[in-house]
């Protein structure tokens, strides 16, 4: 008897819980293994770029922060270094360290939500509930310096927005909460912000030891990951690959040390290295990520205590007057009126400004016609890249595979479809 | 930027008369090619050990057609579309940004899908949202715009609100389309002021 042999054509998404987002995927299998994928993207599109291309430069920030909205200060970063490189402005040196600093707070929120999300697709319940445990003071710094959880709008052209408060919101009293609860709370919230992040720096070198007591010698979690979707790194390359993506498959390449923007070449940290590029090597990069960024947090941390100053360059034609200076003199007022209703001019030229973001290298090409509109504005997501490679990654793999290649790309479709 | 100066120097050496133009501004280097040469060029840069551009890190359209349209000295006398490469090599940890300009009413050019791969996605954006048609791409289908779209939303003359919006209709039972009803409005209107207004110096 001749065995009939089907293939089959499957659906998957958009609303998927495992597809991170609007991703449709149109998969052709043969019995369990995937011969063909072709992925839909643009469910998300809301055409940003063009967007931007109608408001002035400034407008455009809040923007950035919702493109891949879980590393949201890392894109902002990238826009702004573009702008910045265009009028030829640098920022103050406070404003750089608490730059790096929100980049790898980050880095941390973005990697905890991708653990998370990426242990619970493949079969991890409990690290998602510790990692969305730490988010949520992380969460609070980014409340504390820019009055938003998530979308802060921070970074400006000419350095950050404020300067890190001096005292930490705290939990108030309520009958669902018992008094020592409550002190329990507070407790490290009774200095300043830095303090607040210094004490989550003690303790976070613990919490990542407990994912990986979860993790990382599972056998479960080793036999989803180990060998699935093996990357050599000629193809990593190839195909356009950045970040932990590249990192996994043995290329040592990190924007913060090849190319180094802000004061990172004034930090000390390590970059690591896969080995064999399959998604376990790409976990164990991101994880020890996480550890190198705590690092660096530390080391902004101690430098901004000792070494007040400016976070904002002193330029009245690019940076809004104080409201005080602005209600009794009138040329701020002038200034603050044309900012807000024109904006300001940037010189004609056309400029990259890349940033090493979380999920790989995030690149603003911006080309400006002498306006206070940008003229095109081109956003180089890093997962847009790593997106198109899901078909020659998952060929030969099993279905639920594919589940497991969409997690460790880190694929957030905010940045995909922009 | 001594290291500019030299790769500029490396790729002039390599590409001889292929390169058209080559500026080096803000620390980065931009060379012009011909659209018909791009593949050749692209292949040599990628395989010469001198450059050895193994990562093809972006690529886009550009619309020039309103550059510079507020100030008229300024305005656009080339062609109208261009497709710029943002190449990185690895090895050598250096950039270059290749343009090509497409000339207007069938702007086409060949494919870079051969060199590297990940051209594949790019190419296809290029080609929904600015109508750039590459030669040799094996599937150029839109990739973000909705299905049955009509039209390239990036290009200038496209309306920033669309032509078609789309409701769900009861009686129908499904998603119907319509023309626009919202006015396409500017709030801030696009003005170029020369560069030393109000004595910005720097």
């Amino acid at each position: 008897m001749v065995t009939e042999i089907r293939n089959y054509t499957m659906n998957f998404g958009p609303q998927h819980p495992a597809a991170h987002g609007v991703l449709r995927l149109v998969m052709e299998l043969d019995g369990e293994v995937i011969e063909r994928i072709d992925p839909h993207i643009g469910l998300l599109h809301r055409a940003t770029e063009k967007l931007a291309e109608s408001k002035p430069f400034n407008q455009s920030i809040g923007y950035m922060d919702r493109l891949d909205y879980v590393s949201m200060m890392c894109n902002e970063h990238a826009y702004v270094m573009a702008i910045e490189k265009l009028l030829g402005v640098s920022p103050p040196i406070r404003a750089q360290y608490i730059r790096v600093m929100f980049d790898e707070i980050t880095r941390i929120l973005n990697h905890l939500l991708w653990l998370g999300a990426h242990g619970l697709d493949i079969g991890a319940m409990t690290v998602f509930l510790y990692c969305f445990r730490e988010r949520e003071d992380l969460m609070d710094c980014y409340e504390a310096a820019s009055g938003a959880r998530m979308h802060a709008t921070y970074y400006r052209p000419g350095g950050v927005y404020r300067d890190l408060p001096d005292t930490m919101p705290q939990y108030e009293p309520s009958k669902f909460r018992s008094r020592g609860k409550l002190a329990e709370l507070n407790a490290t919230r009774q200095g300043s912000l830095l303090d607040f992040i210094w004490a989550f720096t003690e303790r976070f070198p613990g919490c990542v030891d407990d994912y990986e007591t979860l993790l990382t010698e599972n056998r479960i979690w080793k036999q989803r990951t180990v060998d699935i979707a093996i990357v050599p790194p000629e193809t990593a390359l190839a195909r356009g690959f950045t970040g932990a993506m590249l990192r996994g498959s043995g290329i040592e390449w990190d924007l913060r040390r090849k190319q180094p923007y802000e004061v990172y070449d004034k930090l000390d940290f390590d970059i690591p290295v896969g080995t064999n590029g399959d998604c376990y090597d790409r976990y164990l990069c991101r994880v020890e990520e996480m550890r190198q960024s705590n690092r660096i947090v530390r080391q902004c941390v101690e430098w901004l205590r000792n070494n007040p100053g400016p976070v904002m360059v002193d330029d009245a034609k690019l940076i809004a007057p104080r409201r005080e200076t602005m209600k009794r003199d009138m040329e701020s007022l002038i200034h603050h009126f044309k900012l807000f209703t024109e904006g300001f001019c940037v010189k004609e030229g056309e400029v990259y400004a890349a940033v090493e973001a979380p999920k790989g290298e995030f690149g603003i090409y911006l080309i400006s016609d002498g306006a206070n509109k940008p003229y095109r504005l081109k956003i180089r997501a890093p997962g847009f890249a790593h997106l198109s490679a899901l078909d020659a990654m998952c060929r030969g793999h099993m279905l639920a595979d594919v589940v497991a290649v969409i997690g460790t790309q880190d694929i957030v479709f905010g940045e995909v479809d922009r | 930027m001594a290291f500019l100066t030299e790769l500029s120097r490396a790729v002039e050496s390599l590409l001889g008369d292929t390169v058209l133009d080559s500026v080096q501004s803000r620390g980065e280097l931009t060379i012009v090619v011909d659209a018909g040469l791009i593949v050749d060029v692209c292949t040599t840069l990628r395989d010469n050990t001198d450059t050895c551009f193994e990562q093809l890190i972006d690529l886009c359209g550009v619309d020039y057609s309103t550059y510079g349209e507020q100030d008229p000295p300024r305005a656009w006398q080339g062609a109208r579309y261009a497709v710029v490469y943002h190449l990185l090599s690895v090895k050598h940890n250096h950039r270059l940004r290749v343009k090509t300009f497409l000339n207007d009413d069938m702007p086409m050019v060949a494919s870079v899908i051969d060199v590297w791969p990940c051209a594949d996605w790019f190419e296809r954006e290029a080609f929904d949202l600015f109508g750039i048609v590459f030669e040799g791409h094996p599937d150029l289908r839109r990739l973000l715009t909705d299905y049955g779209f009509i039209g390239h939303p990036f290009r200038k003359d496209f309306p920033l609100s669309g032509y078609v919006e789309m409701r769900y209709d009861v009686e129908k039972g499904r998603v119907v389309y319509e023309p626009v009803s919202i006015e396409p409005r500017t709030l801030v209107p696009r003005v170029i002021r020369e560069d030393s207004f109000g004595h910005r110096d720097s």
